[in-house]
């Protein structure tokens, strides 16, 4: 019930947008967004809302920083 | 996916799991790590991430499933509600099947009340809309996560001048409680992995009190496999430099302040509450209730029930096990008579549960 799920926005409408993962589309309510979205954004989807915008340079960011953390270490 | 399947790529879990195995090498004492997510607990066990960690990190779960930590009188109120047919209920599915003291929502609409399963609570309100010869109701349960698209609800409900829609909360808050568990000496919970949804709306900053108050290093942390090792990573750090302090794992999606809006939307329609936790008693400010201007939507109040003693069920441990104090198989009742088609507690129904979780995945 918690339960978030990034996905990927499809089409958006005034108040909801469209969102996808794995073909399976559902609503989502921009309600607790304050900024807005575009087709192609990741957002996280709970309970029929977008509760937040999964930012793409912060998730790269956080990838090179795992790899760092043993690449590191196996050259050192 | 994009930002699913990256985070959870094998060379990165293992590269991140050789790296703990490293870091953690100089552990004297074995660290107790508390996930307080549902989510968390159940990635932890559908990844088989336990099998991974190093012998001196212990990942306990905490009370991190809303649907477990309901405690059952609330369900009774709920049933008490289902049982006049003017009622139609609307609930998240997962606490369909958590028993009360004598029944389910499940069995009672077996025989012929009206509950229904709702993806959003706007849905709750929009049948409310539909139906307005009826008393609609929604079961308000779960963490900050999902009390503000409750408040969001209530907004609409009052924009559109419904009468008959209801809210029957529950909602409850997650630093109250971790800080009741923080202060337990039996309990030694050495850091905390936070949860990843609920830190997207009140933030990194709503922990640091923990952190400074009991010395115990927060990481805010993702729930993919790469996310989880990650976030267990920076605890090791921080434990080993002798620091604690809320760090971000997550931070493609939680910030250190929150989502401002769903915190708007918290404030403006909840107050803080104490509230009863299964299995943990009343913890001072820790629930979240309707504020007098939006009472008319509360159902606690407006629809006066008479509601059973309740009991929980007999021999259920739910209890500890929301608290870490046994893993699942410790109840002597797992996996025998409790199974999921058959549950005896909440923890072995909702898929966030610890005892669903350790069932459907193995014992790790
Ligand atoms: S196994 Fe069943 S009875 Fe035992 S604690 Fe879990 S839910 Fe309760």
């Amino acid at each position: 019930m918690c339960l978030g799920v990034p996905m990927q926005v499809i089409n958006v409408g005034d108040e909801t947008v469209i969102a996808e993962i794995d073909g399976v589309r559902c609503e989502a309510s921009l309600l607790m967004l304050s900024d807005p979205v575009t087709v192609g954004a990741y957002v996280l989807v709970h309970a029929g809302f977008a509760i937040a915008r999964i930012d793409a340079d912060e998730a790269e960011e956080t990838l090179r920083l795992m790899r760092e953390a043993f690449d590191d270490e196996g050259s050192a | 996916m994009r930002f699913q399947e990256e985070f959870c790529d094998p060379g990165l879990v293992q590269g991140l799991a050789a790296a703990l195995y490293r870091e953690s090498a100089d552990l004297i004492e074995p660290l107790r790590l508390m996930e307080v997510c549902g989510t968390h607990t159940m990635a932890i066990a559908r990844f088989g991430l336990k099998s991974l960690l190093p012998p001196q990190i212990r990942l306990v779960s905490g009370p991190g499933c809303p649907v477990c930590v309901t405690p059952v009188g609330y369900l009774d109120h709920a049933l008490a509600l289902a049982a006049d047919p003017i009622n139609l209920l609307t609930t998240f599915g997962d606490l369909l099947r958590v028993p009360g003291s004598v029944s389910s929502l499940m069995e009672q609409r077996a025989c012929g009340a009206d509950v229904r399963v709702v993806w959003s609570a706007l849905d709750a309100v929009a049948l409310a809309a539909q139906y307005p010869d009826r008393r609609v109701i929604f079961l308000g349960v779960g963490f900050e996560t999902t009390a503000p698209t409750v408040a969001a609800a209530i907004l609409q409900a009052e924009q559109q001048g419904l009468d008959n829609f209801f809210v029957l909360t529950s909602h409850k808050t997650m630093p109250q409680a971790m800080a009741l568990l923080s202060a337990d000496p039996e309990l030694r919970i050495d850091c905390y992995l936070c949860p990843a949804h609920v830190s997207t709306v009140i933030g990194g900053r709503a922990y640091q009190p923990l952190a400074e108050q009991y010395g115990i290093p927060c990481v805010v942390t993702g729930f993919e496999a790469a996310d989880v090792l990650q976030g267990i990573l920076l605890v090791v750090r921080q434990q080993q430099a002798g620091e604690a302090r809320v760090e971000l794992q997550y931070r493609r999606a939680a910030s250190w302040n929150g989502n401002q809006r769903a915190r708007q939307l918290l404030e403006q329609v909840f107050e803080p509450r104490d509230a009863e936790w299964r299995g943990m008693g009343v913890i001072a400010g820790s629930g979240l209730q309707l504020r007098e201007r939006f009472a008319r939507f509360d159902a606690a109040h407006q629809l006066p029930v008479s509601l059973p003693v309740s009991r929980e069920p007999e021999g259920c441990c739910c209890g500890q096990v929301l608290t870490g104090r046994i893993e699942p198989q410790d109840c002597p009742l797992f996996g025998t008579i409790c199974q999921p088609e058959t549950p005896v507690g909440a923890c072995m129904v909702s898929g966030e549960g610890s005892c669903a979780a350790a069932w459907r995945y193995g014992i790790q």
